[in-house]
């Protein structure tokens, strides 16, 4: 049960990047088409569940009984760039056509505030193994819920006038904003 | 970290001074500040200014951490520039940004506690921070040292330009104060003015940046191409 509620509450409640702000570059960069916005959010589900698995493991396995917990910024961003570098040899191979969309910004999942927070966070509220790895999944499905929205909305947007210093930036952050608010009614959901 | 800000800003003021700076490193430095900033123009770096600028001490300490950071990353990465192999670059960035978070993240925790617990995550997250590492792709890779500095600096502190107005707006908007200080007074609040509660709150922080964003557009009459 209590997994459950640290699922929605990732996911929907304290939304990353509704709430929290992590990962706006490619919640902006990407969120164009609903097509590549869809393996975006795949994309980062998916490493930020493996993330949240390892470093787990490196912060209690390694960094405690070496007292090197002052080493967990750089450990984990090592790891989280070599996870990234895997994911994007393993999705070349797989999928030609998925590479080619997700283009530059796979490389830039590790510029990905979102998933360096997410191992952050999990070790600051001392969750253990099976907690944190829930929080990651319930963390990528709220990234991805929310850039597949916005996607959706900036479609539409493409038809509607939009003065000339709003384009692109400006108008996505209006745009977030609405959807932040709506988002804040999910507060009352759980209390946690 | 607040000395790093106003040595910054000395250095400024004795520009004409030196002879190192030629008018196009006085451009490298100038450039990001307006014309081309790294926040409303090239928008990178947006979670951190969304997130610390809920009060104007907050957004001062996360800018004098940017500003150490990306100069002395910038520098660092300049001066490896012909040493770094292209292939496993990126790692090499993190390490050296990594490295330098950890030493702001031990200084703010021992001298100034209370606002690194506020921060909470937002220190380790200069890591991903976009800005960092995109100066250091776009910029310290091709470049000499000097140049780097100065390029590293203009850009730390054209975001905290950007990082002090959201937190100046948002927090006389949502607390009534400055810098902690009380700025609507007591008699307005009992005429029944009410603080903006949403600017507090996260769509507070995306409305004002995108409003700053709109500004500065307007100003600088650059627009986004389709």
């Amino acid at each position: 049960m209590k997994l459950i509620l640290l699922f929605i509450s990732a996911a929907v409640v304290n939304n990353f990047v509704l709430s929290y702000f992590l990962g706006i570059c490619p919640f902006i960069g990407v969120s164009k088409k609903v097509s590549s916005a869809v393996s975006m959010g795949m994309a980062v589900t998916f490493v930020m569940t493996i993330t949240a698995a390892v470093t787990w493991l490196i912060y209690h396995l390694i960094l405690v009984p070496a007292n090197l917990e002052i080493l967990q910024y750089v450990s984990f961003i090592l790891v989280i760039s070599s996870l990234v570098q895997l994911v994007e040899m393993f999705v070349k191979k797989i999928s030609k056509p998925l590479y080619d969309t997700l283009g530059i910004y796979l490389p830039l999942i590790t510029t990905n505030c979102a998933i360096l927070g997410l191992a952050l966070f999990a070790v600051l509220r001392e969750y253990n193994f099976m907690e944190s790895l829930v929080y990651g999944i319930g963390a990528g499905a709220g990234f991805s819920l929310a850039i597949v929205i916005m996607a959706g909305i900036r479609e539409e947007l493409e038809l509607a006038k939009v003065p000339k210093p709003f384009e692109g930036a400006g108008i996505t952050m209006i745009v977030a904003a609405s959807l932040a608010l709506a988002f804040m009614g999910f507060a009352g959901l759980i209390s946690v | 970290m607040a000395e790093g800000n106003t040595a910054a800003e000395t250095k400024v003021q004795t520009k004409p001074k030196e002879k190192l700076f030629s008018k196009k490193n006085k451009r490298t430095l100038s450039d990001p500040l307006s014309d081309n900033n790294p926040i409303t123009l090239q928008v990178l770096g947006i979670c951190s200014a969304l997130a610390v600028t809920v009060q104007v001490p907050t957004a001062l300490v996360m800018s004098g951490a940017v500003v150490f950071v990306l100069t002395i990353s910038n520098v660092a990465i300049s001066l490896m520039r012909n040493k770094i192999p292209s292939k496993i670059r990126i790692i090499v960035e993190l390490a050296v940004v990594a490295t330098l978070v950890i030493l702001v993240d031990q200084v703010l925790k021992a001298f100034l506690f209370d606002i690194s617990k506020k921060l909470s995550v937002f220190v380790g997250l200069i890591i991903t921070n976009c800005i960092i590492l995109g100066r250091a792709e776009a910029f310290a890779l091709q470049n000499k040292p000097w140049p780097s500095f100065l390029d590293g600096l203009g850009n730390a502190l054209g975001y905290a330009i950007i990082l002090l107005v959201v937190a100046t707006g948002r927090e006389i908007l949502g607390s009534g104060s400055f810098f902690g200080f009380q700025l609507i007074p007591d008699s307005l609040y009992a005429a029944g003015y009410e603080n903006m509660g949403l600017m507090v709150l996260s769509p507070g922080a995306f409305i004002l940046l995108g409003l700053i964003i709109w500004g500065q557009r307007m100003i600088s009459q650059k627009f986004e191409e389709n």
